[in-house]
């Protein structure tokens, strides 16, 4: 099996071979656009619904300080941590960063490297180190969540609680999905990079994983303002 | 861009079979994926005009004995849910597959194994909903299954289960096959097919993606808050937690109501396509054609909550989306007339295909009328969940859609099967479908008006309903009959019927430059367009010179098949049939491995993808089996199971390449 990562229709020169695409881009590319104009749907309807509810629900816990002496007797905190959210969120953000450096150096695999070049420089055009990067600060992120989730369920809110657990977990958890399936996207790009080397000639395959990852990314940056820092 | 006489230097090319079930479970070929599409939509088709005149049999007169309230429930739950994402959205499917590669001058939709993929999905979720008849389970909460009604409160059987999951699976169908054909109609059109070339069918089928890739994800998101509310004790449709009911409403018609534009669109492209070639004339006002589908369709997101007057919106609400609907008629007229002026002042030929598609214009536009009638509140207060709805969706569903597919039908037919369907037969199953339409659906806007609810399983005499309702009935027998002679002919000819030539209709696409079937590669060189008529260009030129061309005197298709130049094969009006079947018999038409063109290979993990995809939701149910608390860990082992085989699956499939696949 030669072409180990090639996905679908790919442009392997074949003899006889495919006529030019008519926009020029791969077709992958234009697929994976649609599939993200999917998706804005799929977590606007999330977001909404979970607007729409905000403040509706009849018990707490609540996601933003409910109430204080004295219209209530003992003081509620607020359950959502935007500390220790900002620093999940800026682990993100560091992913998409590896994300786009991994994606420039598969695309500059075949340039040689400038004469003297440091140890910086070479790292720079590892595609292993920076998809494995992205794969691990998407990890660190979920692993924040398994955090939030697990101290939301010891301060009594699960997603039966009430309205607020019903929508947030199934919106973050919806969100904290497709960073796993990111992450498992990135591991198979990684375990073939090992396997037979990643070249410019796969470039879209990296493409339109990154398209994907800085997709979830603006998603998490809209779930992040909307529901953490708006109260 | 002639490579005809290229060597077959492609040596990975090997022959595949393509006869046998083996070939069919792993195609990856777009014209049998289109036909396998067509075949099982017919099956649920008829399954779903089984279950309408079960209906109109126990509604047949006062006081029905046929049924028992529960069966009447899961009949017309049953019926609607199996019309619409079972029979009209696969047979539009079934026209998409077969014919945008074709009319685009491509050689196979973009990703043929996601195609595959698709049409697995569907069929093995058909079968799923389905199967909830055999547990006597079948879903009761209407096609739209409203909460609170559909919650585990008050649905607490399998029956909304099998609902909610079902759809879910046949949503991941259609979305795979929205992204499929937006990238393949974007990307892999045919030199000099710009945009405003493509053909109409085309193009109503790349707005129909864009509905389905926007409105699907939306009504996937209602879904699985129903299905955590029923399995999980999530809190989204409870009111005691607070939660709205009507949030479901919103978002099931944020979906449904592009939803029936995703229904009336592809029918729309299909008479588009029919009424010009018999009309032997250029459509009339082709770009407003086009920006008349493009408004329906950004319109069609703006009009949900006329499905929802009656809930009580306010008057600024009321007000906004009678306004938003009311404005929907403007583009929808507009294609009425287009259609009109097309056939003003042509060489009408009434063809079957022809009679269904002005009958589509006639029933469509009564249906298009009566919705207008309760784009206004007041009127809709008076109309809403009586027969008048019902009588107005079946004028736009039946006398639109699936007049507009029978059209599609027999003009495409000679292309996917190589025989003509019977005209003689063809004059039957019109005007008795047109007849029975009529004798149905007509009465239902009285007994609507003269208060009669719908989904109602008894009625009591002398309430000024009973004529209308056996005239009903009598209309849906009628129906069924016509339904069969239709079904005849479509296996009769299919066997039978006359050889059909390249070009029987003397029609101006690509699809019919090419033979009937075509060959598995569709185009033995990649056409070059230069106008909106390639073939008329070429036969009739005279029939297009009011189109814009690419530049005067270049009109020419390179259309090779074995050598042979079909702008060659015949000239004139009507097509000399008989000189076009003596090459059809005679020709025989080189491989793809000889014309050196890439095919991809046939492979069955599209297939057990789906499959297992399937089981995974299935598995959601033994959550719900018999039991204190169902039973979880045969729950957890079928879709944990289920999962891993998936996705076993789609890596086998993803890490092959798509051409390169040895067996």
């Amino acid at each position: 099996m030669s072409h180990a990562a090639s996905l679908e229709h790919g442009q392997h020169g074949h003899a006889g071979g495919h006529p030019p695409t008519s926009t020029g881009l791969d077709h992958k590319k234009i697929a994976v656009w649609a599939f993200i104009g999917s998706e804005c749907m799929l977590f606007a309807s999330l977001i909404s619904t979970y607007l729409i509810y905000k403040d509706r629900s009849i018990k707490g816990p609540f996601p933003h300080v409910a109430c204080n002496p004295p219209q209530c007797d003992v003081a509620r905190p607020a359950i959502l941590d935007i500390p220790v959210t900002s620093a999940s969120t800026f682990v993100l953000l560091m992913s998409s960063l590896a994300m786009v450096l991994a994606l420039a150096a598969v695309e500059s695999k075949d340039l040689p490297l400038p004469a003297g070049a440091g140890a910086w420089t070479r790292a720079l055009r590892s595609s292993k180190l920076w998809l494995f990067m992205t794969a691990l600060l998407g990890t660190v992120f979920l692993m924040f969540q398994a955090y939030e989730f697990t101290s939301f369920v010891h301060e009594g809110l699960t997603i039966r609680t009430n309205l607020f657990g019903s929508t947030f977990f199934t919106l973050t958890g919806f969100h904290g999905a497709h960073v796993t399936a990111g992450v498992l996207w990135l591991l198979t790009l990684l375990a073939i990079d090992f396997k037979r080397g990643l070249g410019p000639n796969d470039a879209i395959h990296v493409d339109i994983a990154a398209l994907y990852w800085h997709f979830v990314d603006v998603v998490w940056i809209a779930i992040f303002t909307l529901v953490y820092l708006i109260q | 861009m002639a490579t005809t006489a290229a060597a077959p230097a492609y040596a990975g090319t090997h022959e595949h079979a393509t006869s046998g079930i083996w070939s069919w479970i792993t195609t990856t070929d777009h014209k049998r994926i289109g036909v396998l599409y067509l075949f099982t939509a017919m099956f649920f088709f008829l399954l779903g005009g089984l279950e309408a005149i079960l209906i109109r049999a126990q509604l047949h007169g006062p006081n029905g004995q046929l049924l028992s309230a529960e069966a009447y429930n899961q009949m017309f739950t049953m019926h609607g849910t199996t019309m619409v994402f079972l029979a009209l959205m696969p047979l539009s499917a079934a026209f998409f597959n077969f014919l945008v590669p074709l009319q685009i001058g491509a050689r196979d939709v973009a990703f043929p194994r996601l195609n595959a993929f698709s049409y697995w999905v569907y069929l093995f979720g058909g079968i799923f909903i389905n199967l909830s008849w055999f547990l006597n389970a079948a879903p009761d909460g209407g096609w739209f299954g409203y909460t609170p009604l559909t919650t585990l409160q008050y649905s607490p059987g399998l029956n909304q289960d099998f609902w909610v999951l079902g759809l879910q699976i046949l949503g991941v169908s259609s979305l795979a096959a929205a992204f499929n054909f937006i990238t393949t109609i974007v990307n892999m059109r045919a030199p000099g097919m710009t945009m405003m070339r493509m053909p109409l069918f085309t193009w109503n089928t790349f707005v129909v993606q864009i509905l389905v890739m926007l409105a699907f994800p939306v009504i996937t998101i209602a879904l699985i808050f129903l299905q955590f509310d029923r399995f999980f004790g999530t809190n989204f449709y409870t009111t005691a937690a607070g939660g709205d009911p009507l949030l479901w409403q919103h978002l099931f018609w944020v979906f449904g109501h592009p939803e029936v534009y995703i229904l009336i669109l592809p029918a729309f492209g299909l008479i588009s396509e029919t009424i010009p070639a018999f009309s032997r004339k250029p459509v009339f006002g082709y770009p407003v054609m086009v920006y008349a589908t493009m408004l329906i369709a950004f319109l069609g997101f703006g009009v949900w909550a006329h499905h929802m007057f009656a809930v009580g919106m306010g008057p600024i609400g009321d007000t906004v989306f009678a306004l938003t609907t009311m404005l929907i008629a403007i583009p929808t007229g507009v294609k009425i007339f287009n259609w009109i002026f097309t056939m003003v002042g042509g060489a009408i030929w009434f063809t079957t295909s022809m009679k269904f598609a002005i009958g589509m214009i006639a029933l469509f536009t009564i249906g298009g009328i009566s919705g207008v009638m309760h784009a206004s509140p007041p009127a809709d207060l008076q109309q809403t969940d009586t027969y008048f709805i019902v009588a107005h969706f079946h004028y736009v569903l039946f006398g639109g859609t699936i007049m507009g597919i029978f059209s599609g039908i027999y003009f495409y037919f000679p292309k996917m099967f190589g025989r003509m369907l019977s005209e003689k037969l063809g004059l039957w199953h019109f005007w008795l479908t047109f007849v029975g339409m009529n004798l149905t659906f007509f009465p239902m806007h009285f007994s609507g008006l003269a208060g009669m609810p719908r989904r109602i399983y008894l009625y009591d005499a002398h309430q000024g309903w009973d004529l209308y309702n056996a005239m009903s009935s009598w209309g849906a027998y009628l129906l069924g009959a016509a339904t069969l002679i239709g079904v005849y002919n479509f296996f009769v000819s299919m066997k039978r019927g006359p050889l059909a030539p390249a070009d029987p209709w003397g029609a101006p696409m690509l699809e019919w430059s090419i033979p009937s079937p075509p060959p598995d590669y569709n185009f033995a060189a990649v056409p070059k367009v230069t106008s909106r008529y390639p073939l008329w260009d070429v036969k009739h030129p005279e029939l297009t010179t009011d189109v814009p061309h690419t530049r005067e005197g270049d009109k020419h298709i390179d259309v090779d098949v074995a050598g042979k130049h079909v702008a060659d094969t015949h000239v004139g009006n009507p097509p000399n049939r008989s000189a076009e079947l003596a090459q059809a018999s005679t020709v025989v038409h080189p491989t793809a491995r000889q014309l050196g063109i890439p095919m991809p290979t046939p492979t069955a993990k599209p297939m057990a993808a789906a499959f297992f995809m399937v089981t995974m939701f299935g598995g959601m149910l033994f959550f719900h089996a018999p039991g204190p608390d169902g039973n979880k860990p045969l729950a957890l082992t079928v879709i944990l199971g289920s999962a891993l085989a998936m996705v076993t699956a789609l890596y086998a499939w993803f890490l092959t390449p798509l051409e390169d696949e040895h067996h």
